[in-house]
């Protein structure tokens, strides 16, 4: 009984499934039909019609390139706009002889050897279908005998090309970053990225800073023109156009003044500042000397200056700020007293007596200090003053390479700030671990003695130190640094403003700080190792010099800057904040072969202090004057 | 030793379907020649991969269709699973997120679970033949809801949809009650504006283009224009092999892969269409012809999915290819360039003719 009726259930959805499979059958009969349908249309009935379209190819669609955006400093003074220049541009597949052709044109056209083998460049990396510029920037006079010989040369074409400016000339280049030709790996990425068809057209991509980071926002989106062309590829009438639309307008945090008045500071000095507001993590100003002029990267940039800028021992094309790896010297020391103030040591009343030297047990290597003969009885506090080395030696002896390193990396030492740019270094933390991986060698305490007053492995950019000091500034909060305030929208003119981002916080305890602070300001009075940049000023500064070694000095030796070779000089290096009670600015810079952090970097911060919270610009010679009063100094 | 192996060849695999499915391949290689712009390393590559999927069909055809059943939750779950490491470990190309680089080479895992999708379907609701209630249906669904939002997500709309039709085919198939298929059909036309915001923009873009190209002449509508011309100028006969201006000259985007039907169209014509098409109708009823014996649920499920996602690729990529349907991205089965699609199709025949050589020997379940 049970028999029949499974057998009957099977057969039942046998046939039932025989029936479904069968309307399906049916639908793909339909379906096909469909297909030969349209094939009947497209091949048969609109056969001609396609048949013309495809012989004379009638229907060209030309891509209507987006301007680029514009980039702003806060207070709205312009970095980069574009301007309009006639271009002479050859299509070498409309061209039989190119060489020929380019030949008979010198008489009406000058033509340097740069304009040609830039022109040679280019020609190699692009398809024989592509518009190529021959030359650039052609005057109204050689624009109109060109049109006025324009029959004899089939293929070549004047163009009206908007071309990317920066009014400011070397200002901020590195920060602003530059354009240039997409080469064949901007090709490649533009593939990886699907953006090919936004990129019709588009000769230049951001290759540097801002303009390289905010590509996207920056380039806009192409549009087009369908046009109707006769034989000749004329154009007959526009069918269709759907116009490009503009790249956003960016508003950088950066002040163009302070900016300004950072770079000038620098004088001939190479090196790097950066200047946060440590309260929202807005840069105020992004400096890496010597500087680049980027418009000459526009369209020609000879092979020469190219070679020029590379090669030189100056090297302006480093990004110093965020590539310049430099040993943080004494500038280390206020966060390594807040590690050991964290971790319940070296708390006052303690205190040393500095004998000028330290020794560790069991060894008979000295550790010198900078100052032959000590400076006597030394507290935390004192310490980070007068930049006492023999009382971080110990401290750090006592604290531990491991917790030294933890507590460091919390203030973002050996690893990216993440701050909106392309290339950032991580700089360099050291740790046992690390030294293993890299050396095969294991660490050694005299290591651990040298890492305490950032000698040694360490290595920080700018931009790192200029993060920890902002965060130190603000209470152990860290706010992600960013050189974007706000980007408008070129369609609907809405601006998007960026929100500060807390990154951490680091839950430091008030009185900790307060004494780290306390010592900071004591570095800027008299007694402390950078008095001059305090002196007169009517708010209060925090701060910290530090010296970084360039060449390494046998224990015995001593120092004479007037004995050694410029670039042998140690790098100068200071962090400051202000008003200490309440600050706004932090800062943090290099000057790289310039002898002592108070008498060179420290006068460069004051200034950006002074105009920052005073509004008022200090003349070299001011400043330079109180500088003076340090020369005994040398931490 | 060879006696053994053509015994077994004659066994296990259907000689008219082999020889019909070989005709097709041979177009698609001297098309791809043609299309590539004579670029030979090109078709040695896809001929590569054509000898590695014959190669898998052989395995996969003398396999007794019982261990499909068997192992249909574990490929499954393994396909699942490389789906989502696309997600996180996948490699980026042209905007999307689709391919796992497993060193040697790479593979498209929204491509593997086409034949897992099904397999698991059919298996589950074979299972549930005797007791079935609507439930079952919905967590037969689930079976391919689950992975087709991970391939949209990717985004690979063309491959989401085919799993979506081939999931649908086998609830039909299964019986499922036209009350449910018609409340079904409601329902996902009310979730249109969710799943249309859950679109990327160049999806939507695609969906609007395809009901004015004109639109946009520079992106996707552009595609639909050039091959339109390509395939209009074929006319009746066409413009002769390699002689197809639109695909030689450039003017024609992806006609190696998507669009290689419009190459193929413009230098065979109207003619080269019908006989194409011919080749895939004959393959069609012959694949039907030959498993509609098969007695078991979970057999002729799978076989009658295979066959009818076959038919889907082929019509989804010619109405789109000849401008009918959005640009979705589906290569044309056995023609198009690209490894893992060509060897998976050529893996799901294998399991058809499986099922043939084995349905006297499937017992009722």
């Amino acid at each position: 009984m049970s028999f029949i009726k499974n057998s009957q259930n099977i057969y039942k959805s046998r046939y039932f499934f025989k029936r479904r499979l069968t309307i399906l059958s049916g639908l793909v009969s339909i379906a096909f039909f469909v297909l030969i349908g349209r094939f009947f249309y497209l091949q048969i009935f609109k056969y001609d019609f396609y048949k013309n379209l495809s012989e004379n190819n009638r229907i060209a669609v030309i891509p209507n390139v987006p301007n680029r955006g514009l980039i702003f400093d806060r207070n709205g003074i312009i970095l980069a706009d574009n301007y309009f220049v006639y271009t002479l541009e050859v299509t070498p597949s409309k061209v039989t002889n190119l060489y020929n052709t380019i030949d008979n044109l010198k008489p009406i056209i000058e033509l340097s050897t740069s304009d040609l083998k830039q022109f040679r460049k280019i020609l190699k990396e692009s398809s024989s279908l592509d518009s190529i510029p021959i030359k650039t920037h052609l005057s109204e006079i050689e624009a109109a005998r060109f049109a006025a010989n324009k029959f004899r040369f089939e293929g070549i074409e004047i163009k009206s090309r908007l071309f990317r400016r920066y009014p400011k000339g070397t200002f901020a280049s590195h920060l602003i970053g530059h354009i240039n030709r997409i080469n064949i790996e901007d090709k490649e990425a533009i593939k990886k990225l699907g953006l090919e068809r936004n990129y019709k057209g588009t000769d230049f991509i951001g290759k540097l800073g801002i303009e390289k980071y905010y590509e996207a926002r920056l380039h806009g989106k192409t549009g087009f023109q369908k046009v109707e062309i006769d034989a000749n590829g004329h154009s007959v009438r526009i069918l269709n156009n759907i116009p490009s639309i503009e790249g956003d307008a960016l508003t950088l945090s950066i002040d163009a003044n302070l900016q300004e008045i950072a770079e000038n500071a620098f004088n001939k000095y190479r090196g790097a500042l950066v200047a946060i507001n440590p309260k929202n993590g807005e840069v105020l100003a992004f400096v890496s000397r010597p500087n680049f002029d980027p418009n000459h990267f526009i369209g020609a940039i000879d092979h020469d200056e190219w070679k020029l800028l590379n090669d030189s021992l100056d090297k302006p094309m480093l990004n110093r700020a965020i590539n310049g790896l430099y040993p943080p010297g004494s500038t280390i020391k206020p966060f390594v007293a807040l590690a050991a103030l964290e971790s319940d040591i070296r708390k006052p009343p303690f205190n040393i007596k500095d004998p000028g030297f330290f020794k560790l047990p069991n060894s008979k290597h000295i550790y010198r200090d900078w100052k032959p003969f000590g400076h006597g009885m030394v507290d935390i506090v004192m310490a980070i003053t007068i930049s006492c080395d023999t009382f971080f030696y110990g401290l750090g002896i006592e604290l531990g390479i491991h917790k030294l390193s933890e507590f460091l990396s919390q203030f973002g030492f050996g690893k990216v700030t993440l701050i909106d740019m392309f290339g950032e270094n991580a700089g360099l933390l050291p740790s046992p671990e690390w030294k293993q991986k890299r050396f095969k060698k294991p660490w050694y305490l005299g290591e651990t003695v040298i890492t305490s007053i950032g000698q040694g492995y360490t290595l920080v950019t700018p931009m790192q130190l200029g993060q920890a000091v902002a965060t130190l500034a603000n209470g152990g909060i860290t706010v992600q640094p960013r050189l974007i305030q706000s980007i408008q929208n070129s369609q609907t003119g809405k601006i998007e403003i960026f929100k500060n981002k807390t990154v951490q916080e680091l839950h430091l305890k008030p009185e900790h700080l307060e004494l780290v602070k306390e010592a900071m300001i004591n570095v800027t009075q008299p007694g402390g190792t950078a008095p001059s940049v305090g002196a007169g000023a009517p708010y209060k500064i925090a701060a910290k010099t530090g010296t970084a070694q360039v060449v390494g000095m046998k224990a015995n030796q001593k120092y004479n800057p007037d004995r050694i070779n410029e670039r042998h000089h140690d790098h100068a290096l200071f962090i400051a904040y202000a008003p200490a009670e309440d600050p706004t600015i932090a800062i943090a810079l290099v000057v790289e072969n310039g002898g002592h952090g108070g008498s060179t970097a420290g006068p460069i911060a004051r200034k950006l202090m002074d105009y920052y919270l005073l509004k008022k610009v200090s003349s070299n010679k001011e400043v330079n004057k109180l500088s003076t009063l340090e020369s005994e100094y040398h931490d | 030793m060879l006696k053994h192996l053509t015994s077994r060849l004659q066994k296990n695999i259907d000689s008219t379907l082999m020889t019909l499915i070989s005709s097709a391949l041979v177009v698609g290689l001297f098309t791809l020649y043609s299309a590539s712009g004579q670029n030979i390393i090109l078709v040695l590559n896809q001929l590569l991969y054509i000898v590695l999927g014959l190669i898998l069909l052989l395995i996969t055809a003398s396999t007794h269709p019982k261990y499909y059943e068997k192992f249909a939750l574990p490929i499954y779950i393994s396909g699942l699973l490389l789906l989502s490491a696309v997600m996180f470990a996948g490699q980026f190309s042209h905007g999307a997120k689709r391919w796992l680089n497993l060193g040697i080479f790479k593979i498209q895992p929204s491509e593997i679970m086409r034949i897992a999708v099904p397999i698991a379907m059919a298996w589950y609701l074979s299972k549930r033949a005797n007791k079935r209630h609507a439930i079952d249906y919905l967590i037969a669904s689930l079976f391919f809801i689950l992975p087709v939002m991970l391939i949209i997500n990717q985004p690979d709309l063309g491959t989401g949809l085919i799993i979506t039709a081939s999931g649908f085919y086998i609830l039909f198939l299964a019986g499922l009650n036209l009350k449910f298929i018609i409340g079904g059909a409601i329902g996902l036309f009310s979730l249109a504006p969710i799943i249309w915001t859950y679109l990327h923009d160049y999806q939507k873009n695609r969906l609007i283009i395809l009901l004015d190209p004109s639109q946009d002449p520079l992106g996707s509508g552009y595609h639909t224009i050039q091959s339109s011309i390509a395939i209009g100028s074929g006319g009746l006969i066409g413009k002769g092999w390699l002689n197809g201006s639109q695909s030689q000259l450039d003017f024609l985007p992806e006609r190696t892969t998507d669009f290689i039907f419009a190459v193929f169209s413009e230098e065979f014509g109207l003619l080269g269409n019908l006989l194409l098409l011919g080749l895939f109708a004959l393959i069609i009823g012959r694949s039907l012809i030959i498993t509609s014996p098969a007695k078991n649920i979970f057999t002729r499920l799978l076989a009658a999915n295979i066959v009818l996602t076959f038919f889907t690729y082929i019509f989804v990529n010619i109405a789109m290819v000849i401008g009918i349907m959005p640009v979705v991205g589906v290569p044309l089965p056995l023609i198009s360039f690209g490894g893992t699609s060509m060897t998976i199709i050529l893996v799901s025949f294998g399991i058809l003719m499986s099922i043939h050589s084995h349905k006297e020997l499937v017992g009722s379940s």
